[in-house]
């Protein structure tokens, strides 16, 4: 068996039992008991910052409320209303940044309201049950194409099933879930969670799942939109940006998306190959969960290279001290110059960066470290050429999710707007909404917070 | 340091600290361990009448009414008498009365309505040396079903007649508990009085059911699926306990006599406010029974601190200091005027006080689009509402107007000189000021 000193990229580096612990729920479940002292520091604000932080608006004062009375199933619904994957949030949204970043009590006593467990403890409760909470209405003869069966997909595909139109909910994998089943660190999604979640989701009925259909390879959009008389598009970034550097061609130089795919989808993560030495470019969530999962699986030095300084880091900070816990070393101000190794990488050359507010510029210093693995996390990019008028690197869309095409709406990381899952749901059940409206000629759903808003007017 | 030796109608002890007549008093084991703990007195559990002794339920005696994390607010029993046999209780008393003389020993009493039951046991009770006797008229459960605790304690003319019958019969101090459990609790205190009673106990337990398990729709404690009111106490009695003993320190045929203060006491600053109100000393029994007996080191530990502070020397300094102070609604001073006021640096934004102010009161706090929050003085009538549901401790604050500023809400001109309903010209019965 190899251990974490073993040369190059090895698979068993640390004993099966290791492994499993490493890779143990991050947050594990509040108990009944737990889950009622954490709701009872809840002050039920009113107009709570915290449903204003909340992407998605959930009424977070009610939910813990009810949990703190009692009645988590309520709670669960409370919560699934608002976010069908509230159950994927309550264990990867950046809280911190987020709900309890906006919490009275963050700001009182720098300890907030532990929302984000609470919303697992709730949501876990009520997805238990063998029912789904949710009905449809009557069937509305309308047929709406939902493009990826990602976070935005999976919530509009929910909400207008929901609404009584019939979905056909594509996927270019052979599993749905997006980057919920692919992308996101597996000590924070663990027993097959995101599977069970869409199981759970699908059973509201009327969305016909098509998975390994991809648009712009089985699919085309002007198809869809010829078959359906509405079309969402969640595609994603399936793209992953180039590294400029010498020798990103060698041995070991990969995409973090890929590899964190592969650890996802593994069965056996003492079988996956790391690194002993493993070096990370970038600065975002996926970086520092390529980082710190390489370390799980014993690698022995981990270095998270970010061209900028630590405050600029697209990972929160909460995430970075994670990673820093972990072992992992955050590199900041160092960007990629060259790739060395016979074959293989063998190290990585960087170069420090320094910002005279004239832009990034490297200072000429450089300095070399060990390398068997080098991750490439330096953002993805949408690859979907399909005429319709972009937002910089992204699909445009107005508020209300419309493109510059008739009939197709679009939301997720495809679209601007900060790449996270709450957003992404966010903006595929308001999409649904605005699609329910336009073909039923129904008012549009309100969906955002208003509690405040008589009093602020 | 403080002096918290208490002389308690001629009975010493070296703290004000007893514990009250309960399960925790029940037997020679715990009152010896207890003593150990520091308490400066014991009212033993209950004694009955010579015979077969009461039995008690063999399911839960206990119901709560529970905090959040479990912190116990409330509690009700419905345990009865001692069930043990008088013999060996007075045995027992007599044993653990020699071995700690500075101790306070008191025999709690419950026999039938009947001159002869009183007589029958009132000396044998003097013999095992006790420093006094304390009639239950209060236990609300059980027994007053048989015509004794409150069923006594409710009728004033029967506590006059039983404690007379105890002077008559015993030579050391006869304190009377009283029961909540009724309409004016200065009229059971004046009986006791007028009976020669030297001192008066108060609050018993007050009638009550904690719950109702909404699954058998049993109430709480539940005997095979049936419940009787218990007796609540605890920390959520304390007002009711403060309230009554204050009007018992202020009625003019009660004044001045002996009080026992007991309900929901659980810290040294609750035991304070109850020698504030005119106790002598405090009883104390859920405190003890939720947390054991050591809590006393910090009762006495901080009621000593606290008069070290506030430079009381004796326990007898602070009884009675805050009896001048609690008055009829009717004399209230009507000219004070306060309006509340938000610490914006300390406020946390929660939003509590608009909630509260908004919804249930007088629409006095405005809301800024940012979510500042700001009273609008044209409005607040200082109910205090927002200071009461606001988590931040004096984020909020009742600020006086002076005399000579104009109150934004009436716009009448603040006035020095104290006027209360008496005087108001509103009040139809008013007497002229002269």
């Amino acid at each position: 068996m190899a251990d974490s000193y073993t040369p190059g990229i090895a698979a068993h580096r640390l004993e099966a039992e290791q492994i499993a612990l490493n890779f143990a729920d991050l947050h594990p479940p509040l108990d009944a008991h737990e889950a009622a002292v954490a709701a009872d520091r809840c002050y039920f604000c009113y107009d709570a910052p915290c449903v204003t932080a909340c992407p998605t608006a959930i009424d977070i004062p009610l939910f813990i409320r009810q949990i703190s009375t009692g009645q988590s199933d309520e709670a669960g619904r409370t919560i699934l209303g608002q976010n069908v994957l509230g159950g994927m949030c309550a264990r990867v949204c950046p809280t911190e940044d987020l709900c309890e970043g906006a919490c009275v009590r963050e700001a009182a006593e720098g300890k907030p309201v532990e929302i984000g467990r609470l919303q697992r403890h709730a949501t876990d409760t009520l997805m238990a049950r063998q029912d789904h909470p949710f009905g449809r209405a009557p069937e509305t003869g309308h047929r709406v194409a939902v493009v990826g069966a990602g976070p935005a997909g999976l919530a509009c595909a929910h909400r207008l099933a929901m609404r009584g139109h019939a979905v056909t909910l594509y996927d270019a994998k052979d599993k749905p879930g997006g980057l919920n089943e692919f992308g996101i660190a597996a000590y924070k999604s663990t027993d097959g969670f995101a599977q069970a979640e869409v199981d759970w989701l699908l059973q509201i009925g009327g969305i016909a799942l098509e998975p390994g259909r991809a648009l712009g390879r089985d699919l085309t959009l002007d198809g869809l939109t010829a078959e359906f008389d509405a079309v969402f598009l969640g595609v994603g970034l399936a793209g992953v940006n180039a590294l400029e550097a010498a020798g990103t061609d060698r041995d070991g130089v990969q995409d973090a998306v890929g590899f964190i795919a592969a650890l996802r989808q593994a069965d056996d993560l003492s079988a996956l190959p790391v690194g002993r030495n493993v070096v990370v470019i970038g600065g975002g969530m996926t970086a520092i969960d390529a980082a710190v999962q390489s370390r799980l699986l014993g690698a022995e030095t981990v270095t998270v290279a970010y061209r900028r300084g630590r405050g600029r880091m697209g990972a929160s900070r909460y995430e970075q001290d994670l990673a820093t816990s972990s072992g992992v070393r955050i590199l900041e101000n160092a960007q990629p110059r060259a790739i060395l190794g016979n074959g293989a990488v063998q190290q990585i050359e960087l170069e420090y960066t320094a910002d005279d507010g004239t832009g990034l510029k490297g200072t000429g210093e450089t300095l070399r470290l060990p390398a068997d693995q080098v991750f490439k996390a330096i953002g993805q990019t949408l690859t979907l050429a399909a005429g319709l008028e972009a937002d910089g690197a992204k699909i445009r869309v107005d508020a209300r999710g419309r493109t510059s095409a008739p009939r197709v709406w679009a939301g997720g990381d495809c679209t601007p707007g900060d790449d996270l899952t709450v957003v992404a749901v966010a903006q595929g059940r308001d999409a649904a909404e605005d699609i329910h409206a336009e073909l039923t000629g129904a008012a549009r759903a309100v969906t955002g917070a208003r509690i405040g808003d008589a009093a602020r007017t | 340091m403080a002096d918290l030796t208490t002389d308690f109608v001629g009975i010493t002890s070296p703290n004000p600290f007893w514990l009250a007549s309960a399960p925790p008093t029940d037997k020679e084991y715990n009152v010896r361990r207890a003593f150990q703990a520091g308490w400066g007195g014991v009212v033993w559990k209950t004694l009955g009448a010579e015979g077969p002794p009461v039995v008690n339920v063999n399911g839960p005696r206990y119901g709560a009414i529970h905090g959040a994390d479990r912190r116990l607010l409330g509690l009700n029993n419905i345990e009865l008498i001692t069930d043990r046999p008088l013999e060996v209780n007075l045995e027992e008393m007599a044993r653990v009365k020699a071995d700690w003389p500075d101790r306070a020993l008191i025999a709690s009493i419950m026999v039938p309505c009947e001159e002869a039951a009183w007589k029958a046991i009132l000396p044998r009770v003097a013999e095992t040396n006790a420093d006094g006797i304390e009639l239950n008229f209060g236990c609300p459960h059980g027994m007053s079903e048989r015509g004794m605790g409150s069923a006594v304690g409710q009728v004033p003319e029967y506590i006059e007649m039983v404690v007379r019958w105890c002077k008559a019969y015993y030579d050391r101090p006869v304190i009377v508990k009283l029961t909540p459990n009724i309409a004016d609790i200065r009229k059971p205190a004046e009986a006791a009085r007028n009976g020669g009673a030297d001192a008066v106990s108060l609050i018993n337990t007050i009638n009550s059911i904690t719950s109702v398990n909404l699954d058998t729709m049993s109430p709480e404690p539940s005997i095979d699926g049936k419940g009787s009111h218990g007796g609540y106490c605890g920390p959520a009695v304390k007002p009711i306990a403060l309230s009554m003993v204050s009007e018992i320190a202020r009625a003019e045929a009660t004044r001045g006599m002996p009080i026992s203060g007991i309900g929901g006491v659980t810290t040294w600053r609750d035991a304070a406010e109850f020698i504030a109100l005119g106790c002598g000393n405090v009883q104390v029994c859920t405190a003890a029974m939720t947390y054991g007996f050591r809590i006393v080191s910090e009762m006495a530990s901080g009621l000593s601190a606290w008069m070290d502070d506030k430079g009381y020397a004796r326990v007898s300094d602070v009884v009675g200091r805050a009896v001048p102070n609690v008055t009829d609604w009717q004399y209230l001073n009507l000219n004070y005027v306060t309006k509340a006021r938000i610490d914006q640096d300390a406020c946390i934004q929660c939003g509590r006080c608009y909630a509260a102010c908004e919804d249930t009161s007088h629409q006095a706090i405005a809301m800024s689009p940012a979510r500042m929050f700001t009273v609008k003085d044209d409005e607040c009538v200082a109910c205090n509402l927002c200071v009461e549901v606001c988590p931040v401790e004096d984020c909020i604050t009742m600020v006086e107007l002076q005399p000579g500023e104009t109150d934004p809400r009436t716009g009448r001109t603040v006035e020095d000189a104290s006027a209360n309903w008496t005087t108001h010209p509103n009040n139809p019965g008013a007497v002229a000021a002269e």
